[in-house]
């Protein structure tokens, strides 16, 4: 230590021993101020240099974290917080991916119940008739030329119907529901107080064979209509469409109970 | 004079050009730095005693740089690179303040 500030110290030490040399006046104008630019341009070559590095070393320390410059201990402390950190992050990730699938599966349940009660309500409708419908059935006419028949007679007609299993039912342009009335209005059918036209078209959706069936059994509503002059033609049908629709009916005094 | 506005511009210069430092100057620009600061101190200090030289002062600077580098280069190799930079850095803010000291003398008498 004592040794290096007299290896380096000769900048203010020297210019002892040297300026008597360097301050040779008796020596010609021309090298003499020659020998001065080139000293000045040399010094401020120089000077700009560290200015310039200075810059350059300020500007590398801002800009730089400062891990270059920690001791070994120093960074094993904050490799091990780095470590500690990324498992706890890692923990929450875990966590969050957790309760990201949970959320999922609650969804994808509710997406299911919800589309169960979609189906349910379709099945409703179109049992209550407030839904257009479509399927396999038949088609049933019935012509009463001595308007003989009543409206008992025609919901015969339909009570068979239903009894075969008729999931949908279109009489005269009537969709046929739980509210559905018959009755006579001026010695003609009536449906909910309509006076209908004859012939009588109804359309019923349900296995066609046993609606058939069903109609024509022996001594049933087909017999009885043509016992009393009337005629019932049924046609089955691969597809037929129903399309009318009525509205949804609210109940006045009936609520849910809950169970 | 001269070497005030040639440092001033260097400052510029290099704020406006932002290099990067090369890997291998890291270690020893800092400390190439604080050496050169030492000669310039001396330098200053020179010039107010009346005896300034610019063979000496350029000399001086760059052997200081060069020494400055070479003990850090040197402790790098031995495994002290941090502890030896350390001391540099000491030993060279050590005559930068005993410079400065004179310097003031010289300008304020006190």
């Amino acid at each position: 230590m004592s040794d290096k500030p007299n290896d380096i110290e000769p900048t203010d030490a020297e210019p002892n021993g040297t300026e008597p040399n360097g301050t040779e006046q008796p020596q010609p104008e021309r090298p003499r101020r020659a020998h001065r630019i080139r000293a000045g341009a040399l010094i401020g070559v120089l000077t700009a240099l560290l200015g310039f590095a200075i810059a350059v070393q300020v500007h590398a320390n801002s800009k730089s974290d400062s891990l270059a410059g920690l001791r070994e201990d120093d960074l094993i402390g904050i490799l091990d917080n780095q470590n500690a950190r990324a498992d706890r992050l890692r923990q929450q990730i875990a966590e969050l991916q957790r309760s990201l699938r949970s959320l999922q599966n609650s969804g994808d349940a509710a997406a299911a119940a919800r589309h169960q009660a979609q189906q349910q309500a379709q099945a409703l409708g179109v049992l209550l008739g407030t839904l257009p419908a479509t399927g396999p059935g038949v088609i049933v006419q019935i012509n009463d030329p001595n308007h003989k028949l009543h409206g008992e007679d025609v919901l015969d007609v339909v009570e068979e119907l239903r009894g075969a299993g008729a999931e949908a039912i279109d009489f005269d342009g009537v969709r046929v529901s739980t509210d559905t009335a018959f009755s006579d209005v001026d010695g003609t059918v009536a449906v909910d107080g309509d006076p209908l036209q004859q012939p009588y078209t109804v359309l019923a959706i349900g296995e066609p064979k046993t609606l058939d069936t069903a109609l024509n059994i022996p001594g049933g509503v087909a017999a009885a209509i043509r016992a009393d002059g009337g005629e019932l033609r049924v046609s089955e049908r691969g597809k037929l469409t129903i399309t009318v629709t009525r509205t949804l009916p609210t109940p006045r005094f009936a609520v849910p109970s809950g169970h | 004079m001269i070497a005030f506005l040639a440092l001033v511009i260097g400052v510029v210069v290099g704020f406006i050009l932002r290099p990067t430092v090369p890997n291998w100057m890291e270690p020893y620009l800092p400390i190439a730095v604080v050496a050169a600061l030492d000669a310039v101190f001396g330098g200053v200090r020179a010039r107010l005693d009346g005896i300034f030289d610019a063979k000496v002062f350029v000399v001086s600077f760059v052997s200081n740089v060069v020494v400055a580098a070479l003990i850090v280069f040197l402790g790098d190799k031995l495994g002290v690179g941090g502890q030896l930079s350390t001391a540099v850095v000491v030993v060279l803010g050590i005559r930068i303040f005993s410079n400065a000291a004179a310097i003031r003398r010289h300008l304020f008498r006190a």
